[in-house]
């Protein structure tokens, strides 16, 4: 066995917590049971690489198999990387019949033929998404696996989503082999962007609970804004101004949880706007200035903005329209006609 | 009864009893909530400030979380001649002594104390290097 492969091995395990170290090797599946028996999982992480890598020794595992485990650990902990989001279009309107096989060879040919020296891995899970781990090389330089891409695919969806290597000169041709492999004519990149992967999906495919307006003119029922006092002797004045806020609260966040995205950030490109008398700025370039929300959840936090008396509700609809346009990157630029106000642009 | 800011709305006028002591919660980690009390003090009839106004600070336990200076509040409880006091509430024993004192204060504002009125809370709580 190579010992790039073998030194591979031993650090992609060394990153595992030990209590799911055995867990994993039994879902990659290439050692087998009575091997795995062999190995002490209760001695320091060190030592049960250093069994595991013998193992695999014995096995022949090369960089193919050894990919494969990465992709496991990558999937179970894929929070921890950074996902962000593509949508391709298609040029007509057929649907074809997507077939896996095809997809693979397509990709693998179209990257192949642009870069030998690449490791491309597959792994298809249940929820029909594609993972597709890409180490990268130069024309003479072996692929480095510590600094893959990884890519998700669901194949009856036009998006993709991609943890780019730090090598983001790749990304052309990722996109590349992307649309062909997938039948598309055209990829863009979202301007949506977050750790968790799930909740980038719960957005783009539209799985979060949103409220879709209803036209009705009647308060919800006062009863459930706030659990009911257990003591009678406290009087609520504000009480129907909390029930206001909760019921814009819903109307906008809706009751369910929310996707889970880190942060929101607006780069604002619009003049500013000064007292004649004030001499600031001489010449009339766009101010330029980024606002950025960060949040270990952001939206949940947006939600609770209003209820706990830090903001005035309705919130901003830049704020609350994240979700729905399926976007945290905002250009806000002026406004060039009569109207001196700025607004958001695609 | 608890109020999120003044004015009070006035739909509960009719049901409101005789109020014998107001107390401001100033957030000191927030200053959102200094301005909100202070939009607020612009609604209270002159009279309270006979000692029926309290100020009280929480959140003081959390000192690196602090937006708010005290030196801003003390010159608030002077300029409207009010006590202020500190707390922090997510201690629960400090959060059991600040409510024996307040409601001790309520207690006399109401009138319920022999011999005490509210109006002695100002001489009582000046500070000995005031002049």
């Amino acid at each position: 066995m190579d010992e790039t492969v073998a030194e591979y091995i031993r650090r992609t395990v060394l990153k595992i917590p030990r209590d799911e170290i055995k867990m994993m090797l039994q879902k990659w599946g290439f050692l087998s049971e009575a091997q795995l028996q062999t190995v002490n999982f209760h001695q320091i992480k060190d030592n049960i690489s250093q069994e595991v890598v013998q193992l695999c020794e014995e096995n022949s595992a090369d960089i193919k198999q050894a990919a494969v485990l990465d992709i496991i650990y990558n999937h179970i902990y894929q929070d921890k990387r950074m996902w962000s989001v593509y949508q391709m279009k298609k040029s007509g309107d057929e649907l074809e019949y997507f077939d896996v096989t095809d997809f693979k060879k397509k990709f693998k040919r179209r990257l192949r033929s642009a870069l030998k020296n690449v490791t491309i891995t597959f792994k298809e899970y249940e929820d029909n998404a594609i993972w597709i781990r890409v180490a990268w090389g130069t024309a003479h330089k072996k692929p480095n696996q510590y600094k893959p891409s990884y890519v998700v695919y669901h194949s009856q969806t036009p998006y993709v989503f991609i943890s780019a290597s730090v090598l983001k000169s790749n990304m052309p041709l990722l996109c590349q082999a992307l649309i062909v492999a997938c039948n598309y004519h055209d990829i863009r990149e979202v301007e949506l962007r977050s750790h968790s992967l799930n909740s980038l999906k719960d957005i783009v495919f539209k799985r979060y609970s949103q409220n879709f307006p209803t036209y009705t003119t009647k308060p919800t029922q006062g009863g459930n804004v706030e659990p009911e006092n257990a003591d009678i002797r406290i009087v609520q004045e504000n009480r129907s101004e909390k029930e206001r806020i909760h019921r814009l609260n819903e109307e906008v966040f809706g009751s369910g949880p929310q996707p889970k995205l880190e942060f929101a950030q607006y780069r604002l490109e619009t003049m500013f706007k000064r007292d004649p008398k004030m001499d600031v700025l001489d010449r009339k370039e766009p101010f330029r200035c980024l606002v950025k929300f960060s949040s270990p959840h952001l939206l949940e936090s947006l939600k609770s903005l209003a209820p706990a008396g830090m903001a005035d509700a309705p919130l901003s609809p830049l704020l609350t329209c994240i979700p729905h346009n399926a976007r945290n990157y905002f250009k806000i630029r002026e406004k060039k006609d009569a109207f001196p106000q700025s607004f958001v642009s695609p | 009864h608890l109020a999120t800011s003044l004015p009070l709305p006035s739909e509960r006028d009719h049901l409101r009893p005789r109020i014998d002591l107001v107390v401001f919660m100033i957030d000191i980690k927030s200053k959102y909530s200094l301005k909100n009390v202070k939009t607020s003090l612009a609604h209270v009839d002159a009279s309270f400030f006979l000692g029926k106004v309290c100020f009280l600070v929480t959140g003081v336990g959390r000192v690196n979380a602090c937006s708010i200076e005290t030196n801003a509040i003390c010159k608030l409880g002077k300029a409207y001649c009010s006590p202020v006091l500190f707390c922090e509430l997510e201690l629960e024993g400090i959060r059991v002594t600040t409510a024996q004192r307040l409601t001790r204060m309520l207690q006399i504002c109401a009138g319920h104390i022999p011999g005490v009125s509210a109006l002695s809370f100002a001489s009582l709580m000046r500070n000995s290097d005031d002049d």
